[in-house]
């Protein structure tokens, strides 16, 4: 291949840089290749740990446990690769789903669920639209709720149960993020579980529906109502409304 | 340059391992298929929801991972590797530097190939885009791509040339970017064995994610096919490649311009404005080396192009590097703001990506299989028509999905966000919008299940191939002739 080349006599001189600096010294060649895909990173991720990176807002508190198995759900099952959770700072989008999405919101997502399809709608306004009784009636079928739906049935989480040790574990690996959980958090686990668990019990009981405080659609459902309620709160005491 | 491989420096072929080139093709043939399988099912899903199955682990969210990793990864990954273990050494002239890490390399990888598609129907993932794997399995690909860089670079060290030629410049930028990619991406603290957490949150997270997202389209399924394109390209058309100075611009070009243009995947988001400006406007340049690249591979056909009309190889080879032309043009359109505020979130964005993913890598790895396997078998292609009408299947698959995916993008992103006369949404119910997407989902799915099909062709024609009786004109250990 390299005979073939020599050919090409117009291009010999300009050519013999480049074969000699780095065809010809493959450590060099390597380094230099390395640092001309570093530099776009450094520059563009560097500065998310500064100032300049997301704003960051006091507003915006952590997760409760029972949230936080929620969205373990949420990522498990992928709902990201069809619901969006990015309202973006368009009018239409404004209408439809409410007020756009701030970096601050997603301070203590992790992962972050931003998601890059709309198969069904946004999700980051959710909170508190739909009482919890439409969420576990959605979850169940789909088209219960939102006739011609595509979505698939997750009748699986009515029955399916959550592990308070598995939750504790993953708050402790949150903790360790960053996220500011405290000891007292960790280690009520239990409690703030059943708590919260409970009044979502009641107020499905309340539509007649029986479910339990461990059931995996309890902590959905606490996720859900959950998204967007921060951020939301936030803007309206800065007197911002839609 | 075989002949010149084996006539002018004295190395005969059998020095070199083929028995991992084989494996790895093989791997190559049947994860393609695999991985295509997964796509026709989660097309049918949303066409046809039922088809979801009412079970947990045959949900889309649960397969749409499986689809993605098994196309890019597994087949992706193994053809990149083929034609890697193939090209280095005999542009080398050298032997791998290590069978036993190629070993490594190659069973380590359909290993955590198969850890993916039993943990994503099980509901394990990280639900970051194309970097859904678990943290075990992240270390796991960590250490086998490190025993294939050593294996690499030690390739190198050891060659018996004095230069070395553009396609390994590619290959050695896939490997070590992929190492960067990866590793940076995947840090995150165990809660347990099968789950964790990222140590980035929120914005950043999305800004680190989408840089190895981007990144892993641009140094997984661009720069190591660049170095296929290379090697194999003037191979099969038996013509040098049309300029090496437009090979040095381009590769210095796109490496350096590539890993910027992440942020383009979050336009109109919290990230701080600055990142999404720079990521728009790199995406943009980024045109220039693309079209390096499609140029230089086209123009190398001058003086070839009747050979089109015979030679399938050719066919799918001009098609596949066009269609990278096409889709590094439409890539960086989409990354105008005001363009990407229409076309984000929608259908569009996967007609795009299938127009890289069938028409450039797809293509382009069916051209290197049906060039390579009945050399490295020393057997002539079992069924040479059979090819022919895999190539027009193919091609009339890609344009029903990308035609269908197209429409159907900016049917949704014009109702989302039509304004009626009042100042209120047009469409204010969303799952009117879906409704009408239906039909453009039979399309696709007419689409992808063509492509599919000829994917499955190629399967029985490479392995009757293989299978097939020994050549008569040469024996195994013999140079293969060049075309």
């Amino acid at each position: 291949m390299a005979d073939e080349m020599k050919n090409h006599g117009s291009e010999k001189k300009y050519g013999q840089f480049h074969r000699r600096v780095f065809e010809a010294n493959i450590v060099n060649f390597a380094i230099w290749a390395t640092i001309a895909i570093l530099i776009g990173g450094i520059v563009e991720i560097v500065p998310m740990f500064t100032p300049a990176g997301p704003e960051v807002s006091p507003d915006v508190k952590p997760y409760t446990a029972l949230e936080v198995a929620g969205r373990d759900i949420y990522v498990a099952e992928g709902c990201y690769l069809c619901h969006s959770q990015w309202v973006r700072p368009m009018r239409a989008e404004i209408l439809r789903y409410g007020p756009w999405s701030r970096a601050w919101e997603y301070q203590y997502d992790r992962p972050f669920q931003l998601g890059s399809r709309r198969i069904g709608p946004d999700l980051h306004r959710i909170g508190g639209k739909y009482p919890d009784a439409w969420h576990y009636e959605h979850m169940r079928d789909p088209r219960s709720t939102t006739p011609g739906s595509v979505m698939p049935s997750y009748s699986w989480l009515l029955t399916d149960r959550i592990d308070a040790g598995d939750v504790r574990a993953s708050l402790v690996a949150l903790k360790k993020t960053g996220t500011p959980y405290t000891d007292a958090d960790i280690a009520g686990v239990e409690e703030s579980l059943a708590g919260q668990g409970g009044e979502i019990v009641g107020r499905l009981r309340e539509a007649g529906i029986e479910s339990e405080a461990d059931r995996a659609i309890i902590a959905v459902i606490a996720y859900l109502q959950r998204l967007g309620m921060d951020g939301r709160a936030a803007l309206e005491k800065q007197g911002i409304e839609y | 340059m075989e002949k010149s491989a084996s006539a002018g420096t004295g190395v005969p072929a059998a020095i070199y391992d083929d028995d991992i080139v084989k494996k790895f093709a093989i791997a190559t043939i049947i994860w393609g298929a695999v991985g295509m399988l997964v796509g026709v099912i989660i097309a049918l899903q949303l066409a046809w929801w039922p088809a979801n199955l009412g079970l947990p682990w045959t949900t889309f969210g649960r397969l749409r991972p499986l689809h993605t990793n098994a196309v890019i990864f597994a087949f992706g990954g193994n053809i990149c590797f083929t034609g890697i273990y193939y090209s280095m050494q005999r542009l080398l002239k050298t032997r791998m530097w290590s069978d036993a890490l190629s070993k490594i390399h190659f069973w380590g990888w359909q290993l955590i190939i198969v850890s993916a598609a039993v943990t994503f129907p099980l509901g394990l993932s990280q639900s970051r885009e194309y970097a859904e794997l678990i943290w075990p399995i992240d270390i796991a690909i960590t250490l086998i791509w490190v025993a294939f860089a050593f294996n690499f670079f030690g390739t190198i060290a050891i060659r018996k040339v004095k230069h070395i030629y553009v396609a390994i410049w590619f290959y050695m930028s896939f490997v070590i970017t992929i190492a960067v990619l990866h590793i940076v991406n995947s840090l995150a603290m165990p809660a347990t064995f099968l789950r964790s957490y990222p140590i980035y949150s929120g914005m950043t997270d999305a800004l680190v994610q989408w840089w190895y997202g981007h990144n892993a389209v641009g140094f997984f399924l661009t720069t190591p096919f660049l170095g296929l394109m290379y090697y194999f390209l003037p191979k099969a058309a038996d013509k040098p490649i049309y300029s090496y100075r437009l090979s040095i611009v381009h590769f210095w070009g796109l490496i350096f311009l590539y890993i910027w243009a992440g942020p383009h995947h979050l336009l109109y988001s919290g990230l701080p404005d600055w990142a999404q400006t720079l990521g728009m406007v790199f995406s943009i340049v980024l045109l220039a080396p693309s079209w390096g690249g499609m140029l230089n591979g086209l123009l190398t056909l001058r003086g070839a192009w009747d050979r089109l009309r015979t030679d399938p190889v050719l066919k799918f080879m001009v098609v596949g590097v066009s269609f990278y032309g096409m889709s590094t043009f439409e890539g960086p359109m989409m990354s105008i703001r005001a363009v990407n505020g229409l076309a984000h979130f929608t259908n569009w964005v996967v007609g795009h990506v299938h127009s890289g993913a069938l028409g450039w890598n797809g293509m382009l790895s069916f051209a290197v299989l049906y060039w390579l396997v009945p050399r490295l078998w020393n057997k002539p292609l079992a069924k040479p028509k059979m090819a022919t009408q895999h190539f027009w299947l193919a091609t009339i698959g890609i344009v029903l999905y990308t035609v269908s995916m197209w429409a159907a993008g900016l049917m949704e992103g014009l109702q989302w966000r039509a304004i009626g006369d009042g100042g209120q949404l047009a469409n204010p119910i969303f799952i009117d919008i879906v409704h009408r997407l239906e039909p453009f989902y039979w399309l696709r799915l007419l689409g992808g299940t063509l492509y599919f099909v000829g994917a499955l062709m190629a399967v029985y024609n490479l392995f009757k191939t293989i299978r097939g009786p020994e050549s008569v004109l040469t024996d195994a250990s013999a140079p293969v002739p060049a075309t």
